[in-house]
């Protein structure tokens, strides 16, 4: 077994920005101190890191020399029809003029640290950092210790971007294993309101990347946020991320997570309702199959009073694939007239799936409003039984069920177009799944 | 049509049908009434092929096909339908996508030209106005959140969209108020071609006001204890079940 914290130490990031070079120190020192996660570790109980520290992820990413023809392959998969987005992508790291489509959008703007101008560093040194805690979390230490350089989404006061930012991490195989660490940092002034989809994918090859994507939202006073993290990777791509975001007075954030699984996936999403009256739906899907394995960690935390949060995440776990959804809510003693909702359910569609579902309520605030629930079930027999009776072939009906379970949160999506994208994504998925299934049986 | 040779059926080890001989002609409508428990749900689910409803001894013939023999899509296909008496709610399952992955397999099977989406919408309104159910049901989930009537609308409307050989309406009356029952008997009608056969199981006599059955049978313990025309029916109306469960023993 390799030593992952000492290899990762070894990795130093070249041609960085003096400013960020305080960052990096901290994170290094923070990723230094840190022991790898056993099964007595509590936030790792469920999901072993033996892919990351057997895969010798030694390798950096490079820019990649992409023939048309597989640049059109990709433009085609991950393009959203409907969408109407201004895109930006990314392969392995490095941004591709030739996928994207950065038109201009008034009131956005989107700028790599690297060439940000001297307001900007500004605006970014007083955010970055601040919602995503290295001392807690290991993989944002990591994170800040490999930080070279980031992408930076400003949101002016008071302005409404309707085009939606569709920002797509692609990655494609390397010669060697290699790693990939990519930042984000959102910041939305008070009173705007913008739509990012963070859309993660690889092309159709076997993957030997790990990805460590870190994003953090910063949303101002009664500033309003859509975001999505979409993450469609093929399943040999390793990723360890987060989401962290701060929520000023009256802000609303609206965020989606849909992953399907992989040899390892591990995504903590944390919420801080830092102002009065703030609001957060979040929502997520995840499916893993095969023999991979996905990990959830949502925390919300509501610091200050009248704040609201519903959430919901529905997996179907697959053949001998594994979840784990650990779903907190921690209401600190000023949280005075919070209203927090968390539902988890879970659909197994065989003996051999797995779900390890934990949802964690603590609450210090005597005046609110807590639900929280888990279910795991299997496919309803008596519901195969009904689709089958008109005729309906009995894997035909078992991809209707599973779709079924996840498509009330997909209808509900606040860009339908998405909906229509994901939609056939993840039914092929399932068709694809049952056959399988049909042939070994 | 359909023939019932002595069929046994357990259902968790208990016996629930217990020699039932049966014969259905082409075109004929055939009611099956009795009390609770004498296994005339049951009747229906052995015949679609439910899990779990183990057949024990006897023979059914379909079409002139082994029955048995079929898996539940299979059975449907060769077309027979049941509509349930508790039809079931599917979240997240649009009706229209579920009648239509229905109504395409079906024509499907029977070699017909598949319909496309605006021809398929255009059939589904219709087929919505003849049972009087609003369109916005079509876009909702399975059954879902509809009423006990609504759904039994919705049974109706599969009926009409799949055009079944055999229907068997297990109790699609009951919980239907008199204006609902006269919908859903004009729909039934509708359906008589002269060809089609159908099973009603049903409690009520009512129901038989609606369409005239040319046989009514009895169900009592398993069995078939008394059969006869529509004047059974008013007969059972009269005086219940209670003389002839005592007659069966």
């Amino acid at each position: 077994m390799s030593d992952f914290i000492a290899e990762a130490l070894q990795k130093l990031p070249t041609e960085t920005p003096g400013w960020l070079s305080e960052q990096r120190r901290r994170g290094r020192s923070s990723w230094k101190s840190s022991t790898m996660p056993t099964r007595k570790t509590e936030d790792w109980k469920y999901t072993r890191l033996r892919a990351l520290e057997e895969g010798a992820y030694l390798g950096w990413a490079e820019r990649q020399d992409l023939t048309s023809l597989a640049l059109t392959a990709l433009r085609d998969q991950v393009h959203i029809s409907g969408l109407d987005a201004r895109m930006l992508v990314f392969v392995n790291g490095f941004y591709s003029p030739e996928l994207s489509s950065p038109t201009a959008m008034d009131g956005m703007d989107i700028v790599h640290f690297s060439e940000a101008d001297e307001t900007q560093v500004e605006t970014i040194r007083a955010h970055l950092g601040t919602a995503a805690n290295r001392d807690k979390y290991m993989f944002t230490a990591l994170n800040d210790s490999w930080l070279d350089d980031g992408v930076f989404v400003h949101v002016k006061q008071d302005s409404k971007v309707i085009t939606p930012l569709h920002i797509v991490w692609l990655t494609v195989p390397q010669r060697e294993a290699f790693s990939l660490s990519q930042r984000l940092l959102v910041v939305m002034e008070p009173g705007s309101e913008a739509t990012v989809v963070e859309h993660f994918a690889s092309d159709g090859a076997q993957q030997n990347s790990f990805t460590n994507g870190v994003t953090e939202l910063v949303l101002g006073a009664n500033a309003r946020l859509c975001h999505y993290r979409l993450h469609l990777e093929e399943e040999h791509a390793l990723h360890i991320g987060g989401v962290h975001a701060r929520l000023d007075r009256d802000a609303r954030l609206n965020s989606f997570h849909l992953g399907l699984g992989s040899i390892l996936k591990r995504l903590d999403v944390v919420v801080r309702h830092e102002g009065n009256g703030a609001h957060c739906d979040l929502n997520g899907i995840y499916l893993p199959r095969h023999s991979q394995n996905i990990d959830y960690h949502t925390c919300i935390e509501h610091a200050r009073p009248h704040c609201t949060t519903k959430e919901v995440f529905r997996g179907v776990i697959s053949d001998n694939a594994r979840a784990v959804f650990n779903g907190r809510i921690h209401i600190h003693p000023d949280a005075q007239k919070t209203v927090a909702e968390l539902s988890n359910k879970n659909l197994l569609t065989s003996n051999k799936a797995e779900i390890d579902t934990k949802p964690e309520l603590e609450i210090y605030a005597d005046d609110v409003k807590c639900t929280h629930g888990a279910t795991v079930a299997q496919l309803d027999d008596y519901a195969l039984y009904y689709l089958c009776s008109r005729g309906i072939a009995r894997e035909h009906a078992q991809v209707m069920l599973s779709t079924g379970f996840i498509n009330e949160l997909i209808n509900n999506l606040q860009h339908p177009t998405l909906g229509e994208y994901l939609k056939p994504v993840l039914s092929d998925m399932f068709v694809q799944q049952v056959t399988k299934r049909e042939r070994t049986e | 049509m359909l023939s019932i040779k002595n069929l046994h059926a357990t259902v968790e080890g208990e016996d629930i049908l217990r020699g039932i001989n049966l014969d259905i002609g082409a075109g004929e409508v055939h009611a099956i009434m009795g009390p609770n428990g004498s296994g005339k749900s049951t009747l229906g689910h052995v015949l679609t092929g439910r899990e779990g409803y183990e057949v024990t001894a006897g023979e059914v013939t379909f079409m002139g096909q082994d029955l048995l023999a079929l898996a539940p899509e299979e059975r449907a296909l060769a077309g027979l339908l049941l509509a349930f008496q508790y039809p079931v709610e599917i979240p997240g399952v649009s009706n229209m996508e579920f009648l239509k992955t229905a109504v395409d397999g079906m024509r499907k099977y029977r070699k017909l030209e598949a319909l496309d989406s605006v021809s398929f919408m255009k059939l589904a309104r219709e087929v919505c106005k003849r049972v009087d159910l609003d369109q916005n049901f079509l876009k909702r989930g399975v059954n879902e959140g509809f009423s006990g009537g609504e759904k039994k609308r919705n049974e109706l409307m599969q009926m009409m969209l799949l055009e079944p050989h055999l229907a068997i309406l297990d109790e699609t009356d009951s919980g239907l108020d008199i204006d609902a029952l006269q919908v859903v008997a004009a729909g039934i009608n509708s359906m008589r071609d002269g060809k089609r056969s159908f099973v009603l199981i049903t409690h009520y006599q009512r129901l038989l006001n609606f369409i005239e059955p040319d046989h009514v049978h009895v169900l009592g313990g398993g069995r078939i204890v008394r059969s006869g025309d529509k004047s059974l029916a008013l007969e059972l109306e009269d005086k219940g079940y209670g003389w002839l469960e005592s007659e069966a023993v």
